[in-house]
C-alpha cells in the first residue's frame, strides 16, 4: 500500500495511475506545449512594444501616409505594403497556374519512377535559400529581363501603365517572378498531398461516365479545391514574408508607381534593408511596426490557408506536409 | 463503328493539350533548378580553392576567404541545434503522445502556423528580447533566432514519425508494466528515432540557408569569432553583403561561397532522400 501523502493529489490530476515519472514527463511536456503558446505571445508583445512609438505618434496615419523620410521624421507605410501586395500578386498569379500543372503531372499523369524523383527535383527549389536566390536574380535575372523580356512587354503592352517607364531590370516584376519561382515548389507540394487524397473513385466514376483524361483530372481539381485555395493562400503568405531575394532584386525604393518596370520596396525588405541603419528611437519603432503588421498578416493567413488544407487532407487520414 | 464526332474529337485534342501542358510545367521547374545548380558550379568553382575556404575577408583586391563565415556557420548551427532540437522533438512528442483534447490542438496549430511566419519578423523578436537588452549583436542571439526556426520544423516531422509507430508497440510495453514515460524513451521514441534524425537534419539545412534572422542577430563580422557574446560570421550574411557590393572580386566570392553553402544544403538533401526511400 502507497502511503498517501499530501503530494498525491496534485499526481492524480497528471496521471491517472499514480505514478510519479509519468507525473513529471507529463508535466514538463506540457511545460513544452504551453512554451510554444507563450513564444508567439511574447512575440506579439515585444513586437507591440517596441513599436509603441511609433503607434503613439502616427497611429493608423501609419498605414495611410506615402511619406517615408527617416530623415525628416515622417514614417509611412503605404509604399511597402503596395510593393509587397503587388510583387505577391504578380507571384501568385505565375505560380499558381504552374504549380497547378505539376501537381497534376506528378498525381494524375507521370508513373510512379517518374513521379518520385522529379517530384524530388521540383521539392529540391524549395531547398535553396533565399539569399542564393537574390544572388542569381541580380546576375542573371535581372539583365536577362532587362534585355530579352521587358521590351518587348513594353513594346506590345506599352499602352497599359503597368508597363511604362525606364527598364532597368530591377523592380517589381523582377521581385514577383523570383517569388513566382520560390513559392512554385511549396504551392505544388501542397497540391501534390491534396490531390493523393482525393479518393480513387472519383477518377473512376469519371472515366466510367466517358470523360477524357482533362475531364477527370477537372473533376479532381473541383474535388480538392478547398485544399487548393489553402495550398495558394500558403504560397501567399510565404510570397508576403519574403526577405532576401526580394531585397536584392525589388530597388528598395518606397515609391509607389503603376509601372511593373519601377522598382518598388517591401516591408519585409525595409527591415532586412534599413533596421541596422535606423538612428533614431522612432525610426526603430518603425520598423518594428512594419514587423508588427507582418506578423500579424502572415499569422493570419496561414491560419486560414491551414484551416483549409488540414480539412481536406484529415478526411483521408493524412498529416499535411510542413511546408 | 461509329465515326467519331467532332465535338468528341474536340475533347480529346484538349485533354492532349492541357496534358501536354502540365507535363511542360514540370519541365520547366526543373529545367530552372538545373540552369540555377549549374551556374552556381560554374561560377563558383574558379574562386574556389584552399585558402578561400580558410582566410577570413581582406580587403578588395587582396583576396580573402570565407574561413571566419564557414565557422560561424557552424557555430550558428551547433547553438541553435542544441536549443532547437531538444526543444522541437519534446513538442513533437507532447503532440503525438502525451497531449489531448483542445489544448494539444491549439499547440498544435500554432506550431503550425509558426513554421510560416517570416524569418525576418524571428530576427526582429529576437532583436527585441536579446540584442536590445545585451546591447550588442551576438553569436548566442543568432543561435536562438535560428532555432525559433527549427522548432516547428522538428516538431512537426517528430510527430509525424512518431504517429507511424505501431500502437502494438506501446501496448506490449504498457503490459509489461512500464510507466508512460519509459514507454515514449525508451520504447516509441527508439523506433521512430531514424525518422526523427532525418527530419532534424532537414531543419538543419533549412536554417543553414537563412539570412533575414541573421542580419540585427549574429550580425557578421570579417574576422574569426570565437565567443558567443559577440557578432559573428555567417556564409548567408557575407553571400549578401558581397552580393550587393560593387566590387567583382567579392561577387566572384559571393559565388564560391554560394557553392559552399549550396553542396552543404544539397548534400543533406539528397542523403536524406536516400535514407528516406524506402518510406516514401
Amino acid at each position: 500500500m502507497v502511503v498517501p501523502s499530501k503530494h498525491s493529489d496534485w499526481r492524480r490530476v497528471l496521471s491517472p495511475t499514480g505514478n510519479t515519472g509519468d507525473a513529471i514527463f507529463r508535466g514538463l511536456m506540457f511545460l513544452v506545449g504551453l512554451l510554444m503558446v507563450s513564444v508567439v505571445i511574447a512575440m506579439v508583445i515585444a513586437l507591440a512594444s517596441d513599436s509603441m512609438l511609433s503607434i503613439r505618434a502616427f497611429g493608423f496615419g501609419f498605414l495611410k501616409s506615402s511619406h517615408w523620410n527617416p530623415i525628416m521624421g515622417q514614417f509611412g507605410a503605404l509604399p511597402f505594403i503596395y510593393g509587397t501586395i503587388v510583387s505577391s500578386l504578380i507571384a501568385l498569379l505565375i505560380s499558381v497556374p504552374f504549380s497547378l500543372g505539376i501537381a497534376v503531372f506528378l498525381v494524375e499523369q507521370a508513373p510512379h519512377y517518374i513521379a518520385r524523383p522529379i517530384g524530388f527535383l521540383v521539392e529540391l527549389l524549395a531547398a535553396i535559400p533565399s539569399v542564393v536566390y537574390g544572388l542569381w536574380g541580380i546576375f542573371i535575372l535581372a539583365p536577362f529581363l532587362r534585355v530579352h523580356v521587358e521590351p518587348p512587354l513594353a513594346r506590345v503592352f506599352g499602352w497599359l501603365p503597368l508597363f511604362q517607364g525606364p527598364i532597368t531590370g530591377i523592380g517589381l516584376l523582377t521581385g514577383g517572378i523570383i517569388l513566382a519561382i520560390m513559392i512554385t515548389p511549396i504551392i505544388s507540394a501542397v497540391v501534390r498531398d491534396v490531390l493523393t487524397a482525393v479518393p480513387g473513385s472519383q477518377r473512376e466514376a469519371a472515366l466510367a461516365l466517358g470523360a477524357t483524361k482533362w475531364e477527370m483530372i477537372r473533376v479532381v481539381l473541383v474535388n480538392g479545391a478547398p485544399g487548393i485555395a489553402g495550398a495558394v493562400i500558403l504560397g501567399l503568405g510565404r510570397a508576403l514574408g519574403e526577405t532576401m531575394a526580394v531585397t536584392m532584386v525589388i530597388g528598395n525604393r518606397p515609391e509607389i508607381s503603376l509601372s511593373l518596370f519601377a522598382p518598388s520596396y517591401t516591408i519585409a525588405s525595409a527591415i532586412a534593408n534599413e533596421f541596422t541603419e535606423a538612428t533614431t528611437d522612432l525610426y526603430l519603432s518603425a520598423l518594428v511596426e512594419l514587423g508588427l503588421i507582418l506578423f500579424l498578416v502572415t499569422f493570419i493567413v496561414n491560419a486560414i490557408a491551414r484551416i483549409l488544407v488540414w480539412n481536406v487532407i484529415r478526411k483521408t487520414g493524412g498529416v499535411a506536409r510542413a511546408a | 463503328m461509329n465515326a467519331v464526332r467532332p465535338v468528341d474529337r474536340m475533347r480529346r485534342v484538349r485533354s492532349a493539350i492541357m496534358t501536354t501542358l502540365t507535363g511542360l510545367c514540370t519541365l520547366l521547374a526543373v529545367g530552372i533548378l538545373l540552369i540555377i545548380l549549374s551556374y552556381i558550379a560554374y561560377r563558383g568553382i574558379g574562386s574556389l580553392n584552399f585558402r578561400f575556404l580558410v582566410d577570413s575577408p581582406r580587403p578588395v583586391g587582396e583576396g580573402g576567404g570565407i574561413g571566419n563565415a564557414i565557422l560561424g556557420s557552424v557555430v550558428l548551427l551547433a547553438l541553435s541545434s542544441a536549443f532547437g532540437l531538444p526543444l522541437g522533438i519534446s513538442v513533437g512528442i507532447y503532440l503525438s503522445e502525451v497531449g489531448k483534447g483542445r489544448f494539444t490542438s491549439a499547440v498544435r496549430f500554432i506550431v503550425d502556423t509558426l513554421t510560416g511566419i517570416p524569418s525576418i519578423v524571428t530576427g526582429v523578436f529576437v532583436y527585441a528580447i536579446l540584442v536590445l537588452p545585451m546591447k550588442h549583436f551576438s553569436a548566442f542571439a543568432g543561435g536562438v533566432a535560428l532555432a525559433l526556426i527549427m522548432i516547428p520544423i522538428v516538431a512537426r516531422t517528430t510527430e509525424e514519425m512518431l504517429k507511424l509507430v505501431p500502437h502494438s508497440l506501446r501496448e506490449g510495453a504498457l503490459a509489461l508494466g512500464a510507466p508512460q514515460w519509459r514507454v515514449t524513451l525508451g520504447v516509441v521514441l527508439p523506433a521512430a528515432a531514424s525518422g526523427i534524425a532525418t527530419g532534424a537534419m532537414l531543419a538543419i539545412a533549412r536554417v543553414s540557408g537563412e539570412t533575414a534572422p541573421l542580419l540585427f542577430t549574429a550580425f557578421g563580422s570579417r574576422f574569426f569569432n570565437y565567443y558567443l557574446d559577440q557578432p559573428i560570421a555567417s556564409l548567408t550574411v557575407q553571400i549578401y553583403n558581397y552580393a550587393i557590393s560593387p566590387y567583382d572580386e567579392w561577387h566572384a566570392q559571393a559565388w564560391a561561397a554560394t557553392l559552399v553553402l549550396m553542396t552543404l544544403i544539397l548534400g543533406i538533401n539528397i542523403i536524406v532522400r536516400f535514407l528516406t526511400r524506402k518510406r516514401f
